[in-house]
């Protein structure tokens, strides 16, 4: 497993910032963003961030990291589904995914 | 390895991952912001590859960028908003805020990332312990075994999961007789 040396080649920090980044970017989407599916990728992004620090922290707090990682993925699948199944009956009342149109729940 | 390849790869890959992220928030049409998305998850599938986890990067190439991204594509067309999109973007107020609270965040996190985190398996010993699994289990098998073994109540659970998300998606969106 010639591979498997460069695991710990790369430094932990490097990848727990770039997670770091990426939740921040997805978070700065959500609010700045007005369509619903753009807002709904902003979350996937949110996502994929923390995943990354869960594979990326993996070799030194076991293996349950990766494990957890294929659960948040068949979450996200399941998320996207039904999120993207009301964007649909939303649009078919409103002929818009933009987001003023979801406060319809709000209260 | 005198200047580490995996880490020159890695940060090739997270320039990739963190530029598209940024081209993805700030697109209009929401299919290039889904092509951005997708250039993101296959940056981020090749670091899960160098840092050991090749199953999860399989994984996350075929279920994100293949099936998820092609749900989201699939809509986008769906709903007709590829072209005559509407003004997506918040105004100037708003824009503040929103990188604003993005740099808070990634500064809490990086405080937090940054701090002493916990290593139970060891700086050294972890990773060995790891690749030792690997070679006996295989690359799925690594991941598999548990999966079946340890965690069958929860494989089961998000297989319910799924089919209530199915179900659910179905019954919201079949137009109403």
């Amino acid at each position: 497993m010639n591979e498997m040396s460069g695991v710990a080649q790369i430094p932990l920090s490097y990848t727990l910032g770039l997670s770091a980044i990426l939740f921040g970017i997805g978070v700065a989407g959500v609010i700045v963003r007005r369509n619903a599916i753009v807002l709904f990728m902003c979350v996937e992004l949110m996502l994929n961030a923390v995943n990354l620090a869960f594979v990326a922290l993996s070799p030194y707090a076991g293996l349950q990291g990766q494990i957890f990682v294929f659960f948040v993925i068949a979450v996200a699948a399941a998320e996207a589904a039904v999120g993207l199944a009301i964007m649909i009956a939303v649009f078919r009342h409103r002929e818009s995914v933009d987001m003023k149109n979801f406060s319809l729940l709000r209260w | 390895m005198s200047p580490n390849v995996n880490t020159v790869l890695f940060l090739f890959f997270a320039a990739c991952a963190a530029g598209s992220a940024l081209a993805m928030v700030t697109r209009t049409n929401p299919v290039s912001c889904a092509m951005w998305l997708i250039g993101t998850f296959f940056s981020v599938a090749a670091i899960y590859t160098l840092l050991g986890a090749f199953f999860i990067g399989i994984i996350q190439i075929l279920v994100y960028a293949g099936a998820i991204m092609v749900l989201f594509l699939f809509v986008i067309m769906l709903l007709n908003l590829g072209h005559d999109y509407e003004p997506d973007i918040r105004g100037t107020g708003w824009k503040i805020s929103a990188a604003g609270a993005g740099l808070i965040i990634i500064a809490l996190l990086g405080r937090v990332f940054g701090g002493d985190l916990p290593r139970p398996l060891g700086d050294v010993a972890g990773p060995r312990m790891l690749a030792a699994a690997q070679a006996e289990r295989g690359v799925v098998g690594l991941i598999g075994i548990p999966l079946y073994n340890q965690y069958v109540v929860p494989l089961q659970a998000t297989a319910i999961l799924l089919l209530v998300a199915v179900v659910g998606a179905v019954v919201l969106a079949k137009r109403k007789a």
